[in-house]
């Protein structure tokens, strides 16, 4: 095979070539408004929160699972933080004031709904044999119902976050950007490069072979599942910090989103292929075609059917390329 | 270099091996032989420590081991090829010989070192039949993924390989090549039990025959002293006339 057909095979790289001509398009339909530095920027930090979410779900996914609590994760993430806050008197922080105690007890708060539901995902998955899609559903309803008890049902909000969430470290960019940044990069390597994600592939692939060979395939689902939960607690943390709120109605689709993104970045929910830079391709497709057709004067709405239909194909080239892979 | 004596094991009701006595020497290829269900693969687990024995002894080199895990198993250079293959077919032949045991370098693992040796491997088994060593094992032929699980258990040093049917699913030519490697390992000085159902396979390549009988050890024997019917004879009915 030639390296050029090995690449268009490469589900990757068909769904990079899929958003560079999306963003073509859009440069030409929309000159000097879509294609300028200052809209790439407010794009990034749009997908920054789901980003992170996605690096979580991708491990998950490449198990052969899925993790529908994304939703509960994020608010209870959310939930978490700013009781944490309530907790060392840090709700009512005034706008422009930084006091970087809160801001970890918000993140160590954030982080520690994301490790519960992931722990809970994780144990029932991996030892109780349940399966993910179903025992994910169940953490999904009961997560946010735990979360609307503590709240009452009704949001807290806060700027004790702002310094996360409305600075700019690097000059002219907004902090989720770097942020996002950074837990793309540790996903990486941490899939890509390490053991942990080599052992991730091998499970997804065939957890018999895995087991064989002395992988405690148990106790490795346990941590990718640990991994999805913290993701979205770190999500919620996030988005506290960006919106100043919890937003305990707000997230109920995110696990779609994230699901979604990962597919169309190519990683098989059959498990044993993927990668993060799919998912990175996969998070910016549907961000891009709606800010596309808003630019551009297109009701909005159609991103939602456009990315439908683009999800359907790259789960069918996916297909497609398994059935020829296995004849050949 | 491998001594079972006196194993037994059973599952609930089911005795399935009955006082089984077996000797695996260096440099030979033993012929583990017997029908369905006569035991084979349950022996070859408990050596392998996936399945805990109920009592009796294993030793290696003349000392009493105790094998609790495949871990165990590996660390005592015993590796086994089962039946399956269990490989990962996503992922490539370097990744899958190296599963469960990678090399790192700090926390990343070490991806070059790893070629090399894998590379290095094949080539010392004269396995020419691969073009690249970073091929997905999906990508690969029946008897090519079995020349990679048996190179996967060369790798580590090991000493005694078991292989379990290996030429089942394959063609003539492809058997033909991995019998040459089986061959192969005994001539490098690796003790080699080779399990399988089919005689002439087991004429091909043995230097001794072990034969179970539902369950229990009814003969070891040089392959050159005993011909195809009273193996046959010794599989069917547990006893030959004709062999002491």
């Amino acid at each position: 095979m030639t390296r050029a057909k090995e690449i268009l095979r490469t589900p990757t790289m068909v769904t990079f070539g899929a958003l560079l001509l999306i963003i073509a398009a859009f440069s030409i339909m929309a000159p000097g408004l879509f294609n300028t530095p200052g809209n790439f920027l407010q794009l990034a930090q749009n997908v920054a929160i789901l980003t992170v979410v996605s690096v979580g779900t991708t491990f998950v996914i490449i198990t052969a699972g899925v993790d529908l609590s994304i939703p509960s994760g994020i608010v209870l993430g959310e939930v978490f933080a700013v009781h944490a806050l309530e907790m060392v008197g840090g709700l009512d922080t005034q706008p422009g004031e930084v006091h970087i105690g809160y801001v970890f007890a918000a993140l160590g708060g954030a982080i520690l709904a994301g490790l519960s539901i992931g722990a809970i995902n994780g144990i029932v998955v991996a030892y109780m044999k349940v399966p993910p899609l179903l025992a994910t559903l169940g953490t999904l309803g009961a997560g946010l119902g735990v979360a609307l008890i503590l709240q009452n049902g009704v949001n807290t909000s806060t700027y004790a976050l702002d310094p996360i969430g409305h600075g700019s470290w690097i000059a002219g960019v907004p902090n989720l950007i770097p942020i996002a940044l950074i837990i793309v990069v540790a996903g990486y390597v941490l899939l890509h490069m390490a053991v942990f994600g080599r052992h991730t592939f091998a499970i997804g692939s065939n957890p018999e072979a895995a087991r064989r060979v002395g992988i405690n395939v148990e106790r490795h689902l346990l941590k990718v599942y640990l991994i999805g939960g913290v993701t979205a607690g770190f999500a919620g943390f996030l988005s506290v910090a960006y919106f100043s709120t919890t937003s305990i109605g707000g997230h109920s689709t995110d696990n779609l989103q994230a699901v979604t993104a990962v597919a169309l970045g190519g990683t098989s929910l059959f498990g044993g292929v993927g990668s993060i830079i799919g998912t990175l391709i996969g998070v910016w497709i549907p961000a891009v075609l709606k800010n596309g057709f808003v630019i551009n004067g297109v009701q909005p709405y159609w991103q939602d059917v456009a990315v439908g239909l683009v999800l359907i194909v790259a789960v069918w080239l996916d297909q497609l390329r398994r059935r020829s892979r296995n004849r050949g | 270099m491998l001594e079972v004596r006196g194993i037994n094991k059973s599952f609930g009701p089911v005795h399935v091996l009955r006082d089984v006595a077996l000797t695996v020497r260096s440099g030979e290829v033993t012929a583990l032989v017997g029908d369905n269900g006569a035991g084979k693969s349950t022996l070859v687990k408990c050596i392998g420590g996936i399945y805990p024995i109920d009592n009796g002894e294993i030793l290696v080199d003349g000392k009493p081991v105790h094998i609790h895990s495949p871990r165990d198993a590996a660390g005592l250079g015993i590796e086994i090829v089962y039946q399956d293959l269990a490989l990962c077919d996503n992922l490539d032949i370097v990744q899958n010989m190296f599963l469960g045991r990678e090399r790192r370098r700090g926390i990343v693992l070490d991806e070059p070192s790893m070629e090399h040796l894998a590379e290095q491997t094949l080539a010392s088994l004269s396995i020419r039949t691969v073009s690249s060593v970073r091929q997905a094992v999906a990508s690969l032929s029946g008897g090519q993924r079995q020349t990679v699980a048996i190179a996967k258990a060369v790798l580590w040093n090991s000493r005694l390989v078991i292989l379990d049917e290996p030429t089942a699913a394959l063609g003539v030519a492809q058997t033909a090549q991995v019998l040459e490697l089986v061959r192969r390992l005994a001539d490098n000085g690796l003790a080699v039990v080779l399990i399988s159902h089919n005689m002439n396979d087991v004429f091909a390549v043995s230097d001794r025959i072990a034969a179970l009988y539902l369950g229990q050890m009814v003969a070891q024997v040089k392959t050159t002293e005993v011909t195809h019917a009273q193996v046959v004879e010794l599989i069917t009915s547990g006893k030959s006339g004709t062999i002491a």
